[in-house]
């Protein structure tokens, strides 16, 4: 005899109730990059609007970034940590595979015991654990979930490449998610394209690395790409994904307060504004000039620093997309907090 | 659609660089090189193809832009790859 399964009770709608970000105490000038590669400041600035970036000391680790950042998320969402069902970390650059970092952090900011794991999904990762944590809570598994961008790329950084030396900056983002009664995140928008994967990756894999470390024909496994073909990618193909997003939620760009991309490049912010054709009243994110790429963490810092200077404000409405190594990409249309 | 003759891919092109560069058009010679002589910087660069991809109707993979130093490449590619 086949049981019939009750299905959970989950909230009608789910929206971000509280964001937080930690950006390292150490803030890196362009100057100090270029005392390891030939280069220039105005060169760095004109490719990728990069002016400083924030890099991670010994105690700024993984953990303690989250901590904080996840601390002024739920102090400014208004709620209890104890009601945190589920904690989502979205990070490439956790040394430590197993256990996931996401327990020790749950545990620290006095979650109790909820759902934790970490997500690999390069600079979507946020959107992607966004898009997770919406399911959990309108599937009634969670009623809140914290879900933390959180990255310390300046261990992945090689520091001799000239294409990337000034690029990465390390910090945490994070946000909290919970219930609503009207539509607060639209439908994501979101893939991956396999085919690509060899645009943006480590130069060698850690395996490599260990066996043949003392080798001089293998590098670290700092992250590398190739630039023009991830700028066609992010500006031209993202720029159809972004337009999918508002699509699905029903919002012309008219429509739009602002306007968060994952912090890869000011050029690629730049160029996808072009390419989507978005109005002048659209507020951008161009955290970037003061924080570098962040990866996964780069959104809930943006969000963040558009809220804490006024250029938008909650109840807001926001396009955010993550894109990046993999390739993968997610979009959507969220309500701000 | 007629393909194109050099001429009007030349014309084309500087039109294309014009916008997204700034240059003027008369400066955007079969010689001249993107990155030395137009100051077309790499993503610039990638700007240029798309704009000429759409105008030209011809596919220029990433791994083929790398090849196109000067002016006179990028129109000998178009001539030679721009579907009829």
């Amino acid at each position: 005899m086949t049981a019939k399964i009750k299905p959970g009770q989950g909230a009608a709608y789910a929206r971000i109730l509280g964001v937080g970000g930690y950006r390292p105490t150490r803030v890196v000038p362009n100057e100090e990059i270029l005392q390891h590669i030939d280069s220039s400041d105005e060169w760095i600035r004109s490719r990728s609007g990069i002016a400083t970036r924030h890099w991670a000391n010994e105690d700024e680790t993984v953990a303690e970034m989250s901590v904080a950042a996840a601390g002024k998320a739920i102090a400014n969402a208004g709620i209890d940590a104890a009601e945190v069902g589920g904690v989502i970390i979205a990070t490439v650059s956790h040394f430590k595979q197993t256990p996931a970092i996401a327990t020790e952090i749950a545990h620290r900011i006095g979650a109790g015991k909820p759902a934790a794991f970490d997500i690999s999904a390069g600079c979507a990762g946020f959107t992607y654990g966004l898009t997770l944590a919406k399911g959990m809570i309108t599937e009634g598994s969670a009623r809140y979930v914290v879900v933390i961008g959180v990255e310390r790329l300046s261990d992945l950084t090689d520091l001799e490449d000239r294409a990337t030396a000034f690029l990465f900056g390390d910090g945490a983002g994070a946000v909290v998610v919970g219930p609503s009664d009207e539509p607060a995140i639209g439908p994501t928008v979101w893939g991956s394209e396999g085919d690509k994967a060899d645009i943006i990756t480590q130069t060698v894999s850690w395996e490599a690395y260990r066996e043949r470390g003392a080798a001089t024909d293998v590098r670290f496994p700092a992250i590398t790409q190739e630039g023009q073909a991830v700028f066609r990618w992010a500006v031209y193909e993202m720029a159809k994904v972004a337009q999918q997003a508002l699509d699905a939620a029903g919002v012309t760009a008219d429509q739009l307060d602002a306007f968060i991309p994952h912090q890869a490049n000011m050029r690629i912010i730049d160029s996808m504004i072009k390419a989507l054709g978005l109005p002048e009243h659209v507020a951008v994110a161009r955290d970037i000039a003061t924080a570098g790429n962040t990866s996964s963490a780069s959104i809930p810092l943006a969000m963040e620093q558009l809220l804490a200077s006024g250029q938008a404000k909650s109840g807001d409405t926001a396009l955010v997309i993550g894109f990046g190594a993999g390739l993968v990409y997610a979009a959507s249309v969220v309500t701000l907090p | 659609m007629a393909a194109n003759t050099k001429e009007e891919i030349l014309t084309g092109l500087a039109e294309i660089v014009n916008e997204i560069a700034g240059i003027p058009t008369e400066d955007v010679e079969l010689d001249k090189s993107f990155t030395d002589d137009l100051d077309v910087d790499s993503l610039s660069m990638v700007e240029v193809v798309v704009a000429a991809e759409e105008r030209f109707s011809v596919k220029i993979p990433d791994d083929d832009v790398k090849n196109l130093k000067t002016v006179g490449d990028a129109v000998s590619y178009i001539l030679e790859h721009q579907e009829d």
